[in-house]
Protein backbone atom coordinates (compact mmCIF):
# COMPACT_ATOMS: atom_id res chain seq x y z
CA UNK A 1 0.00 0.00 0.00
CA UNK A 2 2.75 2.47 0.93
CA UNK A 3 4.58 1.72 -2.30
CA UNK A 4 1.35 2.45 -4.16
CA UNK A 5 1.04 5.90 -2.64
CA UNK A 6 4.70 6.68 -3.33
CA UNK A 7 4.39 5.81 -7.01
CA UNK A 8 3.52 8.38 -9.66
CA UNK A 9 0.17 6.74 -10.40
CA UNK A 10 -0.59 6.38 -6.67
CA UNK A 11 0.04 10.06 -6.02
CA UNK A 12 -2.16 10.91 -8.95
CA UNK A 13 -4.81 8.59 -7.50
CA UNK A 14 -4.91 10.72 -4.35
CA UNK A 15 -5.20 13.82 -6.53
CA UNK A 16 -8.02 12.32 -8.57
CA UNK A 17 -9.97 10.91 -5.61
CA UNK A 18 -9.67 14.10 -3.57
CA UNK A 19 -10.71 16.07 -6.64
CA UNK A 20 -13.74 13.84 -7.22
CA UNK A 21 -14.71 14.16 -3.57
CA UNK A 22 -14.42 17.96 -3.69
CA UNK A 23 -16.51 18.04 -6.86
CA UNK A 24 -19.27 16.06 -5.15
CA UNK A 25 -19.16 18.43 -2.21
CA UNK A 26 -19.45 21.43 -4.55
CA UNK A 27 -22.65 20.04 -6.04
CA UNK A 28 -24.27 19.75 -2.60
CA UNK A 29 -22.96 23.17 -1.61
CA UNK A 30 -24.42 24.73 -4.76
CA UNK A 31 -27.78 23.05 -4.20
CA UNK A 32 -28.07 24.51 -0.70
CA UNK A 33 -26.84 27.91 -1.90
CA UNK A 34 -29.47 28.03 -4.62
CA UNK A 35 -32.03 28.41 -1.79
CA UNK A 36 -30.55 31.89 -1.29
CA UNK A 37 -32.49 32.88 -4.37
CA UNK A 38 -35.91 32.07 -2.89
CA UNK A 39 -37.47 35.47 -2.11
CA UNK A 40 -38.79 34.65 1.37
CA UNK A 41 -36.39 36.69 3.45
CA UNK A 42 -34.10 33.70 3.78
CA UNK A 43 -36.42 31.41 5.75
CA UNK A 44 -35.96 28.37 3.53
CA UNK A 45 -32.21 28.88 3.36
CA UNK A 46 -31.96 29.29 7.13
CA UNK A 47 -33.98 26.14 7.67
CA UNK A 48 -31.68 24.23 5.29
CA UNK A 49 -28.57 25.68 6.93
CA UNK A 50 -29.95 24.67 10.31
CA UNK A 51 -30.52 21.15 9.02
CA UNK A 52 -26.94 21.00 7.66
CA UNK A 53 -25.43 22.38 10.88
CA UNK A 54 -27.26 19.96 13.16
CA UNK A 55 -27.02 16.87 10.99
CA UNK A 56 -24.63 14.18 12.36
CA UNK A 57 -23.75 13.19 8.78
CA UNK A 58 -22.36 16.67 8.18
CA UNK A 59 -20.35 16.46 11.41
CA UNK A 60 -18.50 13.51 9.85
CA UNK A 61 -18.19 15.10 6.43
CA UNK A 62 -16.76 18.41 7.61
CA UNK A 63 -13.40 17.04 8.84
CA UNK A 64 -13.30 14.77 5.78
CA UNK A 65 -13.71 17.85 3.64
CA UNK A 66 -10.81 19.57 5.39
CA UNK A 67 -8.67 16.46 4.82
CA UNK A 68 -9.80 16.35 1.20
CA UNK A 69 -8.68 19.92 0.64
CA UNK A 70 -5.38 19.44 2.45
CA UNK A 71 -4.52 16.25 0.55
CA UNK A 72 -5.49 17.86 -2.75
CA UNK A 73 -3.48 21.02 -2.14
CA UNK A 74 -0.39 19.35 -0.65
CA UNK A 75 -0.21 16.66 -3.34
CA UNK A 76 -1.02 19.16 -6.05
CA UNK A 77 1.97 21.28 -5.06
CA UNK A 78 4.18 18.22 -4.55
CA UNK A 79 3.34 16.75 -7.96
CA UNK A 80 3.86 20.06 -9.71
CA UNK A 81 7.29 20.50 -8.11
CA UNK A 82 8.33 16.96 -9.03
CA UNK A 83 7.12 17.51 -12.56
CA UNK A 84 9.15 20.70 -12.94
CA UNK A 85 12.21 18.77 -11.83
CA UNK A 86 11.47 15.94 -14.26
CA UNK A 87 11.04 18.43 -17.06
CA UNK A 88 14.39 20.09 -16.25
CA UNK A 89 15.35 23.72 -16.56
CA UNK A 90 16.26 23.88 -20.25
CA UNK A 91 13.55 25.51 -22.36
CA UNK A 92 12.87 25.33 -26.08
CA UNK A 93 14.05 28.47 -27.85
CA UNK A 94 11.40 27.92 -30.53
CA UNK A 95 8.69 27.71 -27.87
CA UNK A 96 5.87 25.24 -27.64
CA UNK A 97 3.50 25.24 -30.59
CA UNK A 98 1.59 22.06 -29.80
CA UNK A 99 -2.04 22.58 -30.81
CA UNK A 100 -5.15 21.24 -29.13
CA UNK A 101 -3.87 21.31 -25.55
CA UNK A 102 -6.19 23.28 -23.27
CA UNK A 103 -4.83 26.26 -21.36
CA UNK A 104 -6.48 25.03 -18.17
CA UNK A 105 -4.71 21.66 -18.31
CA UNK A 106 -1.35 23.41 -18.34
CA UNK A 107 -2.15 25.85 -15.54
CA UNK A 108 -3.80 23.69 -12.90
CA UNK A 109 -1.50 24.89 -10.12
CA UNK A 110 -2.05 28.58 -10.85
CA UNK A 111 -5.79 28.01 -11.02
CA UNK A 112 -5.58 25.98 -7.82
CA UNK A 113 -3.69 28.71 -5.98
CA UNK A 114 -6.35 31.22 -7.08
CA UNK A 115 -8.98 28.89 -5.66
CA UNK A 116 -6.99 28.56 -2.45
CA UNK A 117 -6.77 32.35 -2.04
CA UNK A 118 -10.53 32.51 -2.52
CA UNK A 119 -11.02 29.67 -0.06
CA UNK A 120 -9.19 31.56 2.70
CA UNK A 121 -11.41 34.60 2.18
CA UNK A 122 -14.53 32.47 1.96
CA UNK A 123 -13.75 30.62 5.19
CA UNK A 124 -12.99 33.92 6.94
CA UNK A 125 -16.28 35.43 5.74
CA UNK A 126 -18.58 32.64 6.79
CA UNK A 127 -17.15 29.59 8.54
CA UNK A 128 -15.09 31.57 11.06
CA UNK A 129 -18.02 33.83 11.94
CA UNK A 130 -20.53 31.00 12.12
CA UNK A 131 -18.42 28.47 14.00
CA UNK A 132 -15.89 30.48 15.98
CA UNK A 133 -16.33 34.20 16.52
CA UNK A 134 -20.05 34.67 16.00
CA UNK A 135 -21.58 37.83 14.53
CA UNK A 136 -24.50 40.07 15.58
CA UNK A 137 -26.11 39.47 12.17
CA UNK A 138 -26.42 35.78 13.05
CA UNK A 139 -28.87 36.39 15.94
CA UNK A 140 -31.59 33.73 16.02
CA UNK A 141 -34.74 34.03 13.99
CA UNK A 142 -37.80 31.80 14.09
CA UNK A 143 -38.69 29.78 11.03
CA UNK A 144 -41.29 27.12 10.49
CA UNK A 145 -39.70 23.76 9.91
CA UNK A 146 -42.33 21.19 8.93
CA UNK A 147 -44.94 23.24 10.78
CA UNK A 148 -42.83 23.51 13.95
CA UNK A 149 -41.60 27.06 14.80
CA UNK A 150 -37.83 26.67 15.40
CA UNK A 151 -35.16 29.09 16.54
CA UNK A 152 -32.33 29.05 13.99
CA UNK A 153 -29.20 31.08 13.30
CA UNK A 154 -29.81 33.81 10.72
CA UNK A 155 -27.08 32.71 8.31
CA UNK A 156 -29.00 34.39 5.51
CA UNK A 157 -28.53 37.84 7.06
CA UNK A 158 -24.74 37.38 7.23
CA UNK A 159 -24.54 36.17 3.64
CA UNK A 160 -26.86 38.86 2.38
CA UNK A 161 -24.80 41.56 4.12
CA UNK A 162 -21.53 40.12 2.79
CA UNK A 163 -22.86 40.20 -0.76
CA UNK A 164 -23.89 43.83 -0.36
CA UNK A 165 -20.30 44.76 -1.12
CA UNK A 166 -19.30 45.00 -4.74
CA UNK A 167 -15.69 43.87 -4.29
CA UNK A 168 -16.83 40.65 -2.59
CA UNK A 169 -19.13 39.90 -5.50
CA UNK A 170 -16.33 40.56 -8.00
CA UNK A 171 -14.04 38.18 -6.11
CA UNK A 172 -16.75 35.51 -6.17
CA UNK A 173 -17.33 35.90 -9.88
CA UNK A 174 -13.60 35.66 -10.65
CA UNK A 175 -13.26 32.63 -8.36
CA UNK A 176 -16.28 31.04 -10.06
CA UNK A 177 -14.62 31.39 -13.46
CA UNK A 178 -11.33 30.06 -12.02
CA UNK A 179 -13.21 27.09 -10.61
CA UNK A 180 -14.89 26.42 -13.95
CA UNK A 181 -11.53 26.44 -15.71
CA UNK A 182 -9.89 24.20 -13.08
CA UNK A 183 -12.69 21.69 -13.40
CA UNK A 184 -13.01 21.93 -17.18
CA UNK A 185 -9.77 19.93 -17.15
CA UNK A 186 -10.02 18.44 -13.66
CA UNK A 187 -13.30 16.59 -14.19
CA UNK A 188 -12.30 14.36 -17.07
CA UNK A 189 -8.71 14.18 -15.80
CA UNK A 190 -9.75 12.64 -12.50
CA UNK A 191 -11.58 9.86 -14.34
CA UNK A 192 -8.58 9.28 -16.60
CA UNK A 193 -6.37 9.11 -13.49
CA UNK A 194 -8.43 6.43 -11.78
CA UNK A 195 -8.42 4.48 -15.03
CA UNK A 196 -12.02 5.09 -16.00
CA UNK A 197 -11.62 6.29 -19.55
CA UNK A 198 -11.00 5.16 -23.11
CA UNK A 199 -11.35 6.78 -26.52
CA UNK A 200 -15.16 6.82 -26.30
CA UNK A 201 -15.51 7.78 -22.64
CA UNK A 202 -12.95 10.51 -23.01
CA UNK A 203 -15.27 12.41 -25.37
CA UNK A 204 -18.24 11.87 -23.07
CA UNK A 205 -16.30 12.86 -19.94
CA UNK A 206 -14.91 15.99 -21.57
CA UNK A 207 -18.40 17.16 -22.54
CA UNK A 208 -19.89 16.19 -19.18
CA UNK A 209 -16.93 17.82 -17.40
CA UNK A 210 -17.38 21.10 -19.25
CA UNK A 211 -21.09 21.12 -18.51
CA UNK A 212 -20.42 20.38 -14.84
CA UNK A 213 -17.56 22.87 -14.54
CA UNK A 214 -19.42 25.82 -16.06
CA UNK A 215 -22.68 24.95 -14.36
CA UNK A 216 -20.99 24.97 -10.94
CA UNK A 217 -18.68 27.92 -11.68
CA UNK A 218 -21.38 30.15 -13.14
CA UNK A 219 -23.84 28.90 -10.52
CA UNK A 220 -21.80 30.17 -7.57
CA UNK A 221 -20.96 33.43 -9.36
CA UNK A 222 -24.56 34.05 -10.29
CA UNK A 223 -25.86 33.55 -6.76
CA UNK A 224 -23.43 36.15 -5.45
CA UNK A 225 -24.28 38.51 -8.30
CA UNK A 226 -28.06 38.15 -7.95
CA UNK A 227 -27.79 38.61 -4.19
CA UNK A 228 -25.97 41.88 -4.83
CA UNK A 229 -28.36 43.09 -7.53
CA UNK A 230 -31.80 42.02 -6.36
CA UNK A 231 -31.75 40.96 -2.71
CA UNK A 232 -30.48 44.08 -0.95
CA UNK A 233 -32.60 46.41 1.23
CA UNK B 1 6.05 21.48 -57.59
CA UNK B 2 9.61 20.94 -56.55
CA UNK B 3 11.74 24.01 -56.26
CA UNK B 4 14.81 25.11 -54.39
CA UNK B 5 14.74 27.23 -51.25
CA UNK B 6 17.27 29.13 -49.13
CA UNK B 7 17.07 28.84 -45.37
CA UNK B 8 18.57 30.16 -42.16
CA UNK B 9 19.19 27.41 -39.60
CA UNK B 10 19.55 27.99 -35.86
CA UNK B 11 21.12 24.78 -34.61
CA UNK B 12 21.86 23.78 -31.01
CA UNK B 13 25.56 22.94 -30.66
CA UNK B 14 26.93 21.38 -27.52
CA UNK B 15 30.27 19.64 -27.31
CA UNK B 16 29.64 17.31 -24.41
CA UNK B 17 27.02 16.58 -21.74
CA UNK B 18 28.70 19.08 -19.39
CA UNK B 19 29.23 21.81 -21.99
CA UNK B 20 26.84 24.76 -21.73
CA UNK B 21 25.99 24.77 -25.43
CA UNK B 22 24.32 27.41 -27.55
CA UNK B 23 22.76 28.14 -30.92
CA UNK B 24 24.80 28.55 -34.10
CA UNK B 25 23.37 30.20 -37.18
CA UNK B 26 23.97 28.66 -40.61
CA UNK B 27 22.83 29.64 -44.11
CA UNK B 28 21.97 26.87 -46.55
CA UNK B 29 21.18 27.48 -50.22
CA UNK B 30 19.33 25.64 -52.96
CA UNK B 31 17.64 23.04 -50.79
CA UNK B 32 15.22 20.98 -52.87
CA UNK B 33 11.68 20.99 -51.45
CA UNK B 34 11.59 17.33 -52.46
CA UNK B 35 14.32 16.43 -49.99
CA UNK B 36 13.78 15.32 -46.42
CA UNK B 37 14.71 17.19 -43.27
CA UNK B 38 17.59 14.84 -42.52
CA UNK B 39 18.89 15.37 -46.06
CA UNK B 40 18.90 19.07 -45.25
CA UNK B 41 21.15 18.30 -42.30
CA UNK B 42 23.33 16.12 -44.55
CA UNK B 43 23.76 19.09 -46.88
CA UNK B 44 24.58 21.33 -43.93
CA UNK B 45 27.14 18.85 -42.62
CA UNK B 46 28.83 18.53 -46.00
CA UNK B 47 29.06 22.30 -46.11
CA UNK B 48 30.54 22.37 -42.60
CA UNK B 49 33.06 19.64 -43.40
CA UNK B 50 34.14 21.53 -46.55
CA UNK B 51 34.65 24.61 -44.40
CA UNK B 52 36.80 22.55 -42.04
CA UNK B 53 34.23 22.76 -39.25
CA UNK B 54 32.80 20.05 -37.04
CA UNK B 55 29.56 18.55 -38.48
CA UNK B 56 26.33 18.62 -36.45
CA UNK B 57 25.71 15.40 -34.53
CA UNK B 58 22.15 14.06 -34.83
CA UNK B 59 20.47 10.67 -34.42
CA UNK B 60 19.05 8.73 -37.36
CA UNK B 61 18.94 5.22 -38.74
CA UNK B 62 16.14 3.84 -40.92
CA UNK B 63 15.05 7.17 -42.42
CA UNK B 64 11.63 5.73 -43.13
CA UNK B 65 9.77 6.33 -39.90
CA UNK B 66 10.05 2.93 -38.29
CA UNK B 67 13.13 2.77 -36.09
CA UNK B 68 12.54 5.69 -33.72
CA UNK B 69 16.13 6.90 -33.83
CA UNK B 70 15.58 10.36 -35.31
CA UNK B 71 14.49 13.05 -32.90
CA UNK B 72 14.84 16.87 -33.20
CA UNK B 73 12.57 19.60 -31.88
CA UNK B 74 11.86 21.77 -34.91
CA UNK B 75 10.14 25.16 -34.77
CA UNK B 76 8.16 24.43 -31.62
CA UNK B 77 7.27 20.79 -32.31
CA UNK B 78 8.94 17.44 -31.68
CA UNK B 79 9.46 15.93 -35.17
CA UNK B 80 8.60 19.30 -36.71
CA UNK B 81 5.42 21.06 -37.83
CA UNK B 82 3.81 18.19 -39.78
CA UNK B 83 1.55 15.77 -37.89
CA UNK B 84 1.95 12.02 -37.33
CA UNK B 85 5.34 11.71 -38.97
CA UNK B 86 8.90 11.40 -37.73
CA UNK B 87 11.64 13.92 -38.49
CA UNK B 88 13.07 11.64 -41.17
CA UNK B 89 9.69 11.72 -42.95
CA UNK B 90 9.40 15.51 -42.74
CA UNK B 91 9.75 17.08 -46.16
CA UNK B 92 11.30 20.40 -46.99
CA UNK B 93 8.14 21.35 -48.90
CA UNK B 94 6.71 22.15 -45.45
CA UNK B 95 9.02 25.20 -45.39
CA UNK B 96 9.18 28.38 -47.43
CA UNK B 97 12.04 30.22 -49.07
CA UNK B 98 13.72 32.52 -46.54
CA UNK B 99 12.38 30.70 -43.44
CA UNK B 100 14.38 30.50 -40.27
CA UNK B 101 14.31 27.00 -38.76
CA UNK B 102 15.15 26.33 -35.11
CA UNK B 103 16.58 22.87 -34.50
CA UNK B 104 16.88 21.73 -30.89
CA UNK B 105 17.45 18.47 -29.02
CA UNK B 106 14.69 16.82 -26.90
CA UNK B 107 14.55 18.72 -23.63
CA UNK B 108 13.76 16.73 -20.52
CA UNK B 109 15.74 15.84 -17.41
CA UNK B 110 15.24 12.15 -18.33
CA UNK B 111 16.96 12.69 -21.69
CA UNK B 112 20.28 14.50 -21.09
CA UNK B 113 22.07 15.90 -24.14
CA UNK B 114 25.11 13.86 -25.19
CA UNK B 115 26.28 16.04 -28.05
CA UNK B 116 24.62 18.68 -30.22
CA UNK B 117 21.20 17.26 -31.10
CA UNK B 118 21.73 13.77 -29.69
CA UNK B 119 20.15 12.94 -26.35
CA UNK B 120 20.58 9.87 -24.17
CA UNK B 121 17.40 7.79 -24.43
CA UNK B 122 18.76 4.77 -22.54
CA UNK B 123 16.08 5.35 -19.92
CA UNK B 124 13.50 3.93 -22.37
CA UNK B 125 15.52 0.74 -22.78
CA UNK B 126 15.74 0.41 -19.02
CA UNK B 127 11.96 0.68 -18.73
CA UNK B 128 11.53 -2.02 -21.39
CA UNK B 129 14.06 -4.21 -19.60
CA UNK B 130 11.96 -3.90 -16.44
CA UNK B 131 8.97 -5.66 -17.99
CA UNK B 132 8.18 -4.73 -21.57
CA UNK B 133 8.39 -8.30 -22.81
CA UNK B 134 6.76 -11.73 -22.62
CA UNK B 135 8.88 -14.08 -20.48
CA UNK B 136 8.26 -17.36 -22.22
CA UNK B 137 8.85 -18.14 -25.84
CA UNK B 138 5.37 -18.32 -27.33
CA UNK B 139 6.53 -20.54 -30.18
CA UNK B 140 5.88 -20.16 -33.89
CA UNK B 141 2.92 -18.43 -35.48
CA UNK B 142 -0.17 -20.20 -34.10
CA UNK B 143 -3.00 -21.33 -36.33
CA UNK B 144 -5.21 -18.35 -37.16
CA UNK B 145 -8.21 -19.37 -35.10
CA UNK B 146 -6.46 -21.40 -32.38
CA UNK B 147 -6.49 -18.51 -29.91
CA UNK B 148 -9.53 -16.31 -30.46
CA UNK B 149 -8.72 -12.62 -29.99
CA UNK B 150 -11.50 -10.02 -30.12
CA UNK B 151 -11.03 -7.73 -33.10
CA UNK B 152 -11.10 -4.61 -30.91
CA UNK B 153 -8.27 -5.94 -28.74
CA UNK B 154 -6.23 -6.95 -31.76
CA UNK B 155 -6.68 -3.49 -33.27
CA UNK B 156 -5.82 -1.62 -30.10
CA UNK B 157 -2.82 -3.82 -29.48
CA UNK B 158 -1.56 -3.18 -33.01
CA UNK B 159 -2.09 0.56 -32.56
CA UNK B 160 -0.10 0.49 -29.32
CA UNK B 161 2.60 -1.60 -30.96
CA UNK B 162 3.20 1.11 -33.53
CA UNK B 163 5.08 3.11 -30.87
CA UNK B 164 8.67 3.38 -32.08
CA UNK B 165 10.13 4.58 -28.78
CA UNK B 166 11.32 7.89 -30.17
CA UNK B 167 10.64 9.92 -27.03
CA UNK B 168 8.71 12.77 -28.67
CA UNK B 169 6.04 12.29 -26.01
CA UNK B 170 8.53 13.10 -23.25
CA UNK B 171 9.95 15.98 -25.29
CA UNK B 172 6.47 17.50 -25.68
CA UNK B 173 5.41 17.03 -22.06
CA UNK B 174 5.51 19.91 -19.61
CA UNK B 175 5.89 17.31 -16.86
CA UNK B 176 8.66 15.29 -18.48
CA UNK B 177 6.37 12.27 -18.23
CA UNK B 178 6.97 9.04 -20.12
CA UNK B 179 3.47 7.69 -19.59
CA UNK B 180 2.47 7.59 -23.26
CA UNK B 181 5.47 5.43 -24.15
CA UNK B 182 5.14 3.17 -21.11
CA UNK B 183 1.41 2.75 -21.55
CA UNK B 184 1.80 1.88 -25.24
CA UNK B 185 4.48 -0.70 -24.43
CA UNK B 186 2.38 -2.22 -21.65
CA UNK B 187 -0.88 -2.18 -23.67
CA UNK B 188 0.48 -3.83 -26.80
CA UNK B 189 1.20 -6.94 -24.71
CA UNK B 190 -1.56 -6.76 -22.11
CA UNK B 191 -4.29 -6.79 -24.77
CA UNK B 192 -3.22 -10.15 -26.21
CA UNK B 193 -3.62 -13.57 -24.54
CA UNK B 194 0.13 -14.30 -24.57
CA UNK B 195 0.94 -11.03 -22.84
CA UNK B 196 -2.04 -10.83 -20.53
CA UNK B 197 -0.66 -13.45 -18.14
CA UNK B 198 2.07 -11.11 -16.95
CA UNK B 199 0.08 -7.89 -17.30
CA UNK B 200 -0.07 -7.03 -13.60
CA UNK B 201 3.61 -7.69 -12.93
CA UNK B 202 4.59 -5.85 -16.10
CA UNK B 203 2.59 -2.75 -15.18
CA UNK B 204 4.08 -2.64 -11.69
CA UNK B 205 7.67 -3.13 -12.78
CA UNK B 206 7.61 -0.75 -15.72
CA UNK B 207 5.96 2.03 -13.72
CA UNK B 208 8.37 1.53 -10.81
CA UNK B 209 11.33 1.79 -13.19
CA UNK B 210 9.85 4.84 -14.89
CA UNK B 211 9.47 6.55 -11.50
CA UNK B 212 13.03 5.58 -10.43
CA UNK B 213 14.44 7.11 -13.57
CA UNK B 214 12.89 10.44 -12.62
CA UNK B 215 10.20 10.85 -15.26
CA UNK B 216 7.30 13.09 -14.21
CA UNK B 217 3.72 12.44 -13.17
CA UNK B 218 1.19 12.55 -15.98
CA UNK B 219 -1.43 15.31 -15.56
CA UNK B 220 -3.41 14.34 -18.66
CA UNK B 221 -2.70 17.47 -20.71
CA UNK B 222 -2.49 15.34 -23.86
CA UNK B 223 0.41 17.16 -25.57
CA UNK B 224 2.17 13.79 -26.04
CA UNK B 225 -0.67 12.36 -28.09
CA UNK B 226 -0.77 15.43 -30.37
CA UNK B 227 2.96 15.28 -31.10
CA UNK B 228 3.39 11.49 -31.23
CA UNK B 229 4.47 10.54 -34.77
CA UNK B 230 2.42 7.36 -34.50
CA UNK B 231 -0.77 8.89 -33.10
CA UNK B 232 -0.66 6.75 -29.94
CA UNK B 233 -3.81 7.53 -27.90
CA UNK B 234 -3.77 8.52 -24.24
CA UNK B 235 -6.53 5.95 -23.78
CA UNK B 236 -3.56 3.60 -23.25
CA UNK B 237 -2.56 5.74 -20.25
CA UNK B 238 -6.00 5.17 -18.72
CA UNK B 239 -5.54 1.43 -19.30
CA UNK B 240 -2.13 1.47 -17.62
CA UNK B 241 -3.54 3.43 -14.66
CA UNK B 242 -6.31 0.83 -14.38
CA UNK B 243 -3.96 -2.12 -14.59
CA UNK B 244 -1.43 -0.63 -12.21
CA UNK B 245 -3.99 0.38 -9.59
CA UNK B 246 -5.80 -2.95 -9.62
CA UNK B 247 -2.49 -4.83 -9.50
CA UNK B 248 -1.34 -2.80 -6.49
CA UNK B 249 -4.66 -3.13 -4.70
CA UNK B 250 -4.50 -6.92 -5.09
CA UNK B 251 -1.07 -7.09 -3.45
C1 LIG C 1 -13.03 23.40 -4.82
C2 LIG C 1 -11.87 23.13 -5.00
C3 LIG C 1 -11.20 22.17 -5.95
C4 LIG C 1 -11.71 21.15 -6.71
C5 LIG C 1 -13.13 20.67 -6.80
C6 LIG C 1 -10.59 20.58 -7.45
C7 LIG C 1 -10.68 19.53 -8.33
C8 LIG C 1 -9.61 19.01 -9.04
C9 LIG C 1 -9.67 17.87 -9.90
C10 LIG C 1 -10.91 17.02 -10.16
C11 LIG C 1 -8.43 17.68 -10.42
C12 LIG C 1 -7.98 16.59 -11.40
C13 LIG C 1 -7.29 15.47 -10.67
C14 LIG C 1 -6.65 14.47 -11.59
O1 LIG C 1 -6.12 14.82 -12.65
O2 LIG C 1 -6.65 13.28 -11.26
C15 LIG C 1 -7.58 18.70 -9.91
C16 LIG C 1 -6.24 18.84 -10.21
C17 LIG C 1 -5.39 19.76 -9.62
N1 LIG C 1 -5.73 20.63 -8.58
FE1 LIG C 1 -7.58 20.96 -7.87
N2 LIG C 1 -9.45 21.25 -7.12
C18 LIG C 1 -9.79 22.23 -6.20
C19 LIG C 1 -8.94 23.11 -5.56
C20 LIG C 1 -7.57 23.13 -5.73
C21 LIG C 1 -6.70 23.93 -4.93
C22 LIG C 1 -7.11 24.85 -3.78
C23 LIG C 1 -5.45 23.69 -5.37
C24 LIG C 1 -4.26 24.37 -4.75
C25 LIG C 1 -3.09 24.37 -4.96
C26 LIG C 1 -5.53 22.74 -6.48
C27 LIG C 1 -4.48 22.26 -7.23
C28 LIG C 1 -4.58 21.33 -8.24
C29 LIG C 1 -3.49 20.91 -9.09
C30 LIG C 1 -2.06 21.42 -9.05
C31 LIG C 1 -4.01 19.93 -9.97
C32 LIG C 1 -3.26 19.22 -11.08
C33 LIG C 1 -2.54 18.05 -10.54
C34 LIG C 1 -2.59 16.83 -11.40
O3 LIG C 1 -3.41 16.74 -12.34
O4 LIG C 1 -1.79 15.95 -11.13
N3 LIG C 1 -6.85 22.41 -6.65
N4 LIG C 1 -8.32 19.50 -9.05
S1 LIG D 1 4.39 7.03 -27.73
FE1 LIG D 1 4.69 8.10 -29.69
S2 LIG D 1 6.01 9.83 -29.14
FE2 LIG D 1 6.14 8.40 -27.45
S3 LIG D 1 7.91 7.11 -27.87
FE3 LIG D 1 6.13 6.03 -28.75
S4 LIG D 1 6.04 6.75 -30.88
FE4 LIG D 1 7.41 8.18 -29.82
S1 LIG E 1 15.36 7.56 -38.67
FE1 LIG E 1 14.17 5.80 -38.15
S2 LIG E 1 12.30 6.70 -37.59
FE2 LIG E 1 13.39 8.44 -38.31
Amino acid sequence: MSSLLCSSIGKKLLMGLSGLFLMMFLLIHLTVNSLLLIPDGGDTFNAAAHFMATNPFIAVVEPLLAIGFIVHIVWGILLTLQNRKARGSARYASGNKTKGVTWASQNMLILGITLFAFLVLHVAHFWVKMKLTGDPLLNDVTVNIAGVPTEVENAYALINATFAELWVVIVYVVAGIGLALHLSHGFWSSFQTIGFSNDIWRKRLTILGNVYAWFVGIGFSLIALLQYLFFQG
Amino acid sequence: MEKNINLTLKVWRQNSPKDKGGFETYQVKDISTGSSFLELLDVLNEQLINEGKEPVAFDHDCREGICGMCSLYINGHPHGPDSEITTCQLHMRKFNDGDTIWIEPWRSAGFPVIKDLIVDRDAFDKIIAAGGYVSVNTGGVPDGNAIPIPKDNADESMDAASCIGCGACVAACKNGSAMLFVSAKASQLALLPQGKVEAARRAKNMVARMDDLGFGNCTNTGACEVECPKGISIAHIARLNREYLSAKLQD
